[in-house]
């Protein structure tokens, strides 16, 4: 069954940029075009990964509540923290988006790839790299009938708890978006944030809170990329563009996170799929990893020839608002 | 306002905008925020490595200006920095969120290392320089122009656009390195040309870089008077500032977008052809080095101004090459440099407002 393993594989290419996507898409609608993404799961995944290393080292027995727990409650943090720094400039000190998320990027891949090359050292342990089997075994747990069910336990039932949580919390913020009072106010937020306020929503708190959330959301996507996609075992780099092919999802997705659930799917199929072509060398393979760029390019073009209302961007997009300027 | 029937509740704090704020105190707001960018970063190095803070500094200074050497391989990031930040410069300055100085510059490094490998025994060398030249720039502009006419025809969203636009840049330099690879297979091209040095750009004397660097400054120097100085000039900081003022005073403002995005586009595949050329002699996918990025920090930093963007790239590249002696003298992770340029450039993105806005504390009897 090739194209089970291949979907199977797909998916949890997927689950990253599932998480990545939601988060941004989140963000966006408040106006906030957060280039810090990457960096952001980057924090994320490490953030986890320190939490668990240090867990694992100075514990006497590993027990699998706390083994996952604070690795997941270290990334949300981490992750919170890159939010907050990302609010605190665009949103109180106005400063630029897109500078600010950039430098975002650059500090927290410059963050993970510190830790993850020097945590060993800097924890006084004499392990040459960091693997965290036990905890990512905890986090790997699977349904137990996944196996009983064929094909399509392979595909569907073999995923950890994560990626579950990717595709619930996805399904939620669609949810939340279009069918209820603060999903509302957030897209005014972004559309127009001058009307928003004069209705009375609280446009910084919508950023700050947008933004935040969508950081958190996102980390988890880093903290599932090590944690079950890597075994464990982190390497510098080893996320690679995976968070810039999230921002990218936001535009296939046309800012609806239900879209992304299937999106993000798609876009792990086109990431792996010069795996599966017979006869491709590796300059072919090159190529193919180009697909799911090309493809959201096509999209972008596309969707704004076509002009339909509801697969814009938010208007406001990488604005800023203060209210005395407008 | 003052006399108010009910107590309303008077926030702490407001803040004001300026109307405008003398030179010095601006100037004293920013290094203030370096001095304190400083202080945090060596407090956060401290914490990591338990060394004596001031010992640090010594390294990274020693890692900047220590030897010739070095300070030559700094003036030559300097450079190639200040070249890709001048290059993005025109577009933001109009507005236009040219993210994809990246893929740019690796275009232009690729058509380079293309002509090189390509040409390299066909023509002789001062024509071979020439291709070279052409064709990086006019790769560099196409690169800029696509997205720039889907900008200027459907408002096509220029961040996203030219974001994706790098890694398209990326994987096809990947294509390119495995098919060129030396020895096949190999997944690396290796020195072109080590032999016959064709398509290398001339050395001046004994210094390898001076040739860069002088390209640069007069680049720089062009970018300043024609934004200054030039009607085209005019007309981005038009466009900039009101896409509906430039269009009721008669400016045309689909040509100038794609003009500005080709002007910007083939100076960062100048820079492709410097750094292929002029520098490393190869390509890779990481030729650019994320410097299509920092630029654009750089370029901010510095109001988009090219002259004091010198001062925003070396302070760039000076903590780079400084932090990087740190991790390698006390036995870190090279990514340290990024961490520290992540936090300077958090200080200094963050002063700005200060230099915009007054914060107003409340007054004991609330009167606004």
């Amino acid at each position: 069954m090739i194209w089970a393993g291949f979907l199977q594989r797909a998916i949890m290419q997927g689950v990253p940029l599932l998480y990545g996507s939601t988060g941004e898409i989140i963000t966006e609608k408040s106006g906030n075009l957060n280039l810090g993404i990457p960096g952001i799961m980057y924090v994320g995944g490490i953030s986890g990964v320190i939490g668990a290393f240090l867990y694992e080292q100075h514990a006497a027995s590993v027990h699998p509540l706390p083994a996952v727990l604070i690795p997941l409650l270290c990334s949300i943090a981490g992750s919170l923290l890159m939010g907050l720094i990302y609010s605190f400039l665009t949103v109180s000190l106005r400063a630029n988006q897109n500078v600010t998320g950039l430098a975002l990027t650059t500090f927290g891949v410059g963050f993970g790839n510190f830790f993850g090359g020097s945590l060993a050292k800097l924890a006084g342990s004499d392990v040459a790299s960091i693997s965290l089997s036990t905890t990512s075994g905890y986090f790997r747990t699977q349904l137990p009938f996944a196996d009983k069910c064929g094909w399509f336990g392979q595909v569907f039932l073999s995923h950890s708890f994560l990626a579950y949580a990717a595709v619930i919390i996805a399904a939620l913020t669609a949810f939340i978006l279009s069918h209820t009072r603060i999903g509302l106010h957030l897209r005014a937020v972004g559309e127009n944030p001058a009307t928003a306020d004069a209705a009375g929503i609280s446009v910084g708190r919508y950023k700050y809170f947008a933004t935040c959330t969508g950081s958190v959301i996102a980390g988890l996507g880093g903290l599932y990329y090590v944690m079950d996609y890597a075994n464990g075992v982190w390497s510098n780099d080893g996320f690679g563009d995976r968070g810039w092919l999230a921002i990218a999802l936001v535009i296939f997705a046309v800012w609806r996170p239900n879209i992304s659930i299937f999106g993000s799917i798609l876009f792990g199929g086109l990431y792996i799929v010069h795996n599966y072509i017979p006869g491709l060398d590796v300059s072919g393979q090159e190529l193919f990893k180009m697909l799911p760029y090309a493809v959201t390019i096509l999209l972008l073009v596309v969707i704004s020839m076509r002009r339909k209302r509801e697969a814009q961007p938010p208007a406001h997009l990488g604005m800023p608002y203060f209210r005395e300027e407008r | 306002m003052a006399q108010q029937t009910h107590k309303t509740k008077e926030p702490l704090f407001h803040i004001a905008k300026r109307d405008a704020i003398v030179w010095w105190k601006a100037w004293g707001i920013r290094i203030a925020a370096i001095l304190l960018a400083l202080v945090v970063s060596g407090l956060v190095s401290f914490l990591l490595t338990g060394e004596n803070p001031l010992r640090i500094y010594v390294t990274m200074l020693d890692g900047a200006f220590g030897t010739k050497r070095r300070i030559w391989g700094m003036l030559q990031n300097l450079a190639m920095l200040l070249c890709v930040s001048v290059a993005v410069t025109p577009a933001f300055k109009m507005r236009f969120w040219n993210i994809g100085a990246e893929g740019q510059v690796l275009v232009g490094g690729l058509a380079s290392a293309a002509c090189m490998i390509l040409l390299g025994d066909k023509l002789p060398n001062a024509l071979l320089l020439l291709v070279i030249l052409a064709a990086s720039v006019l790769a560099g502009a196409l690169w800029a122009l696509i997205p720039a006419v889907f900008r200027a025809k459907w408002m096509t969203n220029e961040t996203l656009f030219t974001l994706m636009m790098n890694y398209i840049a990326i994987q096809l330099v990947s294509f390119f390195v495995y098919k060129w690879s030396v020895p096949k297979g190999s997944g690396q091209v290796g020195v072109i040309n080590r032999a016959t040095h064709a398509g290398w750009m001339p050395v001046i004397g004994k210094y390898d870089y001076l040739l860069n660097i002088l390209i640069v400054a007069a680049i720089t120097l062009f970018m300043y008077i024609y934004l200054k100085y030039s009607k085209h000039g005019y007309e981005i900081a038009v466009v900039g500032e009101s896409e509906n003022t430039a269009r009721y005073i008669g400016i045309p403002v689909k040509k100038v977008i794609i003009r500005t995005m080709l002007i910007s586009g083939a100076i960062c595949g100048l820079a492709g052809m410097l750094l292929v050329s002029g520098t490393d002699h190869t390509i890779s996918r990481d030729t650019a080095a994320g410097r299509g990025f920092t630029a654009i920090m750089v370029s901010w930093m510095a109001k988009f101004n090219p002259v004091f963007m010198v001062l925003t790239a070396f302070l760039i590249a000076f903590l780079e090459k400084g932090a990087t002696e740190v991790s390698t003298a006390f036995g870190l992770n090279e990514s340290f440099s990024d961490i520290i340029t992540g936090i300077i450039i958090f200080f200094i993105i963050g002063c700005e407002f200060f230099i915009q806005y007054t914060v107003k504390f409340r007054e004991k009897e609330a009167a606004k």
